[in-house]
């Protein structure tokens, strides 16, 4: 029994199973990305054990294909159950172990990536300064308020998880409870025309009362991004405080209970560093004459922004240019030219969005590509050099 | 004389090549002259040849104008000159290829007919002027469509509405388009600016002025804009190219310019002393108007003059056109080798290969050198250089087995790659300027070749597969030495194509994580790549675990076929992810058709062996066989 399982996990026919699964589910996967959207995809095929279908209309879902973590999972078993199984220390196998160690240190860093690493952005116009950056795949329902102390502020961050989940969110800091009634994944809001619209305003209270929601389908292409809107019920301890809406593009909103006023707001994610990074300027250059009707903004030359990092803990105060294939690594983080525009209210002021990643991992697939790469040339020339060898003898 | 017919016969095609290594002299009018003439369009320096050429394949899908009835045909440059300068005579030119039925009965065009000389696909602006109305009314409603969405009628209307656009822009280039003596014109609206200025101010200011005067002003105001509003290349150089070389306009804002005080650039008198000159027949004037344009530019400009005439004779060799009819040459005589076993026709076409290898590797240098960087910088060169690559595989199997194996494969794909080429080149100027991702010699010259090297490995891999098929099935070539070699070759080509495609895909996959944090982002382009690497390397531990063997390794190399097709050109009709700058739409039913002919071949290939043509000659001979390969095959190594 023991010794079939093993035989199973050490076979080259398992690996090439492994594979062909391999292949089909990145085809698949692709594929999907048309319809299910980048990133939904990518979870459904490639973040997960299996691939689930859920016959429409129904909640129970049905594994209908292994996922890239069980194919991953089982290619890694197989590849180091078969090289203890049949180790040999020869010259000849040197370049097939050396390959195999370098997919291993791949497989290994790209999943330690998918577990550490952290995508933020960080947006500004010029001469602003930020001191942390956002995730835009998720939002939080935040509420503030004046603390104790002056120059701070007691913040409540409802994240994105609960507000899906929907019922009753309550937190001992606030005064009322939050009742969610409907959530959108990606809306729009516009001011209510009189004429136009004659249904009822979406809420009861705050500037839900003077907007009109639309619901959008999901964000599905590459850098964009779902806005979300919650409405939900507040309510106090002498009884409810009406209907709200949050969104991304409202002002924040003001709720007065507890004998205190509160901000509402919804917002991206928010993550904190320990220094602060001003944009000084953004250079936005295109070839000259390539805009055009058919290609408007033309050919993009380079994008640039020129930053200042501000780090007390340090004493650190430097500036320095952050273009494209060119990023600014800083205390474990990346940051990489994302977008630039200009400020809606201001023409003349550039905007830059950075990037900022976190990736402890980033070294792994430098090195494994060198070990992989080495390993193999060591093999195959092994084997031209054999062949010539005996074409030569004969 | 059998010795020496292989030499000959690539004597023969080596010396048409070196004869038209010459520039053509010009005999009449100076088109050559006027081609080699520095302009910046597309973002970069060129001669006004590459745009007459670029503009003409986009608009015609050819680079000549066939003129039907004075049976000869107008180079590029002789249109663009003609449509620039004489444009009555340019909006009779059928150059407009509208191929899509619906648009032809749309816009009532004429179908094909002997007696009118209409031929049912190209057609003039004047043919085509009565509809621009509805064309943009048609255009208008799909462009709320997504590129991907559009049906076949929507891309042909859009296709033509691009090309529209760059006629209307050609025409206005040089003087607007109604203009008829732009040198007189010049002269009078320069010597009117003062005055007009003066009227228009007076105007302003509610005082009496002179009605004729502003009226003449603001007419030639009025077209000088519409000019700069049509995205015109620009021909004026720039002001001061001791300061920066960039800066070039356009005629029409250099026009504008003199009513805010600037001084007319040269450039302006003296394309209007060719335009008028060309207008009215003197040719004399306008070869002395032209040589004097490049005598005034040459203290100033020497570094663009240069530029310019290299790729105006770059694009006079046409090496990939020259490379792709040696190639059919050298196949046609390869496969005809096996049949009669002539080596003499062996050897011919191996030589033949190299003259073309060395026509095509020419080229791709001059390209490179043109526009300083790497050899692969967008679709259309890829296209060049996995053949380049797949053509020096070939070359070195050949010199290995000398069985003509390598040559038809270094042919073929050679041939075919090169098509491919010349169909994407229909899209526009190959050697645009690139993005600013992109804009990095150090990983174009890395990722994007080694990765380019992995595509072109698969497909000789694959081709050697399809030799093996063809001839074991259908002819009694494939003796079991042939069949053997075959095998080493395949496998051993799969070996580098493992090497090169996982080598190429990771240095992608640190480029992205250089320039936007990702190493891995499932990008459609990376899981194309990372399917090649699944594939090669399926294959490899296929053949190590004895699971499959000769013939089994030459059906999963067909394979290797449809994946690479897909990863070079599939991933990117899907028009998502970031590396989808190269979308094409019309190329879909071409990737359609090879696929289904890859999988009749794996069909083929999947026949029962004693149905084989030369199986059962072999069996004829009294050879005993299993189903498993041709009959001497050894059973495959099972190392690892």
């Amino acid at each position: 029994m023991v010794k079939s399982i093993v035989k199973v996990f050490t076979s080259l026919r398992l690996t090439v199973v492994c594979l062909s699964l391999g292949i089909l589910l990145v085809f698949f996967g692709t594929l999907a990305q048309v319809n299910e959207g980048l990133y939904n995809a990518q979870d459904r095929w490639f973040r997960s054990f299996f691939v689930y279908w859920s016959p429409p209309g129904s909640n129970f879902r049905i594994p209908m294909f292994p996922g890239g973590y069980l194919i991953g999972t089982v290619l890694l078993i197989n590849l180091i159950a078969a090289h203890i199984a049949r180790f040999q220390l020869t010259w000849k196998k040197l370049g097939i172990h050396i390959t195999h160690a370098g997919i291993i240190l791949l497989l290994a860093g790209q999943l330690a990536t998918d577990i550490l690493s952290k995508e933020t952005q960080m947006s500004f116009a010029e001469g602003e300064t930020k001191n942390f950056s956002v995730d835009p795949q998720s939002t939080e329902l935040v509420l503030i308020t004046d603390s104790a102390t002056p120059d701070q502020e007691k913040v409540v961050a409802i994240p994105e998880g609960m507000l899906v989940r929907g019922g009753e969110i309550r937190h001992p800091e606030l005064p009322f409870t939050v009742n969610m009634k409907a959530w959108h994944i990606n809306a729009d809001v516009r001011q209510r025309a009189p004429m136009v619209d004659t249904n009822p305003p979406p809420t009861t209270a705050g500037h839900g009362r003077n907007i009109t929601l639309i619901p959008l389908t999901e964000a599905k292409k590459m850098n964009e991004y779902n806005v979300p809107a919650a409405i939900f019920e507040l309510t106090g301890a002498d009884g409810s405080l009406g209907t709200w809406l949050a969104h991304g593009k409202l002002r924040d909103q003001e709720i007065i209970a507890g004998g205190k006023t509160w901000r509402m707001t919804m917002r991206f994610e928010r993550v904190y560093h320990p220094f602060s990074v001003e944009l000084l300027k953004t250079t936005h250059e295109v070839y000259r004459g390539t805009d055009s009707a058919s290609n408007p903004g033309g050919i993009p030359k380079n994008f640039q922004s020129r930053v200042k990092i501000e780090n007390p803990r340090r004493r650190e105060s430097r500036e320095v240019d952050i273009y494209m294939n060119n990023p600014l690594r800083y205390e474990g983080l990346t940051f990489f030219q994302h977008q630039m525009g200009r400020d809606e209210l201001d023409q003349a002021r550039g905007t830059s969005t950075l990037q900022v990643v976190r990736n402890p991992s980033w070294v792994a697939p430098y090195a494994g590509c060198a070990v992989v790469g080495g390993g193999m040339v060591i093999q195959f020339m092994m084997h031209l050099v054999g062949f010539i060898g005996k074409r030569r003898a004969s | 004389m059998n010795k020496w017919l292989p030499w000959v016969i690539a004597g023969v095609f080596g010396a048409w090549v070196l004869g038209t290594l010459r520039m053509p002299r010009d005999k009449d009018r100076a088109v050559t002259e006027f081609g080699r003439l520095p302009i910046v369009s597309n973002g970069r320096f060129q001669p006004i040849d590459s745009l007459a050429r670029n503009s003409l394949l986009q608009i015609r899908e050819k680079q000549t104008v066939r003129l039907a009835d004075e049976k000869r045909s107008l180079t590029a440059t002789e249109w663009l000159m003609e449509l620039m300068m004489n444009q009555p005579k340019a909006d009779t030119r059928k150059v407009f290829r509208i191929d899509h039925p619906d648009v032809k009965s749309m816009l009532r065009l004429p179908g094909k007919d002997r007696a009118t000389g209409e031929d049912g696909k190209h057609y003039s602006w004047n043919q085509i002027k009565p509809s621009l109305e509805e064309i943009e009314k048609q255009a208008k409603r799909i462009a709320q469509v997504e590129p991907a969405h559009r049906n076949q009628f929507e891309q042909a209307v859009m296709k033509l509405q691009n090309s529209l656009f760059t006629y209307m822009r050609l025409r206005n280039t040089i003087h607007p388009e109604d203009s008829q003596n732009f040198e007189a014109d010049l002269q009078r609206y320069l010597a009117g600016v003062e005055s007009g200025v003066k009227a228009f101010r007076a105007k302003e200011a509610g005082r009496d002025h002179d009605e004729t005067v502003l009226k003449e002003f603001g007419d030639f105001a009025n077209r000088f804009s519409i000019m700069v509003r049509m995205d015109t290349p620009l021909l004026v150089p720039a002001p001061h190219p001791e300061r920066s070389r960039d800066e070039w306009s356009r005629i029409g804002e250099a026009l504008l310019d003199v009513i805010r005080g600037q001084p007319l650039p040269f450039a302006v008198p003296a394309y209007a002393k060719m335009a008028t000159a060309y207008r009215q027949g003197r040719v004399a004037d306008f070869n002395k108007a032209v040589s004097e344009y490049r005598a005034a530019l040459a203290p100033k400009f020497a570094p663009e003059l240069k530029k310019a005439n290299r790729e105006y004779f770059f694009n006079h060799l046409q090496a990939f056109y020259k490379a792709l009819l040696i190639y059919i040459v050298a196949f046609i005589l390869a496969c005809a080798s096996w049949f009669n076993m002539s080596d003499v026709l062996r050897r011919s076409a191996a030589w033949l290969v190299v003259v073309a290898f060395v026509v095509h590797t020419a080229g791709l240098l001059f390209r490179m050198f043109l526009e300083g960087r790497p050899p692969v910088t967008n679709l259309y060169s890829s296209a060049i250089f996995i053949g380049w690559g797949a053509v020096v595989l070939g070359m070195v199997l050949e010199r290995f087995y000398r069985d003509g194996i390598g040559t038809v494969v270094a042919s073929s794909v050679g041939f075919l790659t090169l098509i491919i080429a010349h169909h994407l080149a229909l899209s526009g100027d190959t050697m645009q300027m690139m993005q600013a991702v992109l804009d990095t010699n150090f990983w174009l010259a890395t990722h994007v070749v080694v990765v380019t090297l992995g595509y072109a490995s698969t497909f000789v891999a694959g081709f050697l597969a399809i030799i093996y098929l063809i001839r074991g099935v259908f002819t009694k070539t494939l003796s079991p030495a042939t069949s053997r070699a075959l095998t080493r070759m395949v496998y051993g080509i799969i070996c580098f194509a493992t090497l090169f495609s996982f080598v190429g895909t990771v240095l992608g996959g640190i480029w992205a994580d250089q320039s936007w944090g990702r190493f891995w982002g499932w990008d459609p382009k990376e899981n194309g790549a990372l399917i090649i690497v699944l594939w090669n390397a399926l294959i490899l531990h296929a053949r190590w675990g004895g699971m499959v063997k000769e013939r089994g390794l030459m059906n999963l190399a067909i394979v290797g076929n449809i994946v690479t097709c897909w990863s070079w050109f599939g991933v990117n009709m899907l028009n998502i992810g970031l590396h989808s700058y190269g979308f094409m739409g019309a190329a879909f039913w071409w990737l359609v058709a090879f696929v289904a002919s890859q999988i009749v071949l794996i069909g083929l290939g999947l026949i029962p062996l004693r149905y084989w043509a030369s199986f059962r000659a072999l069996q004829g001979a009294g050879t005993k066989s299993g189903d498993e390969g041709l009959p001497d095959a050894r059973p495959a190594p099972t190392s690892a």
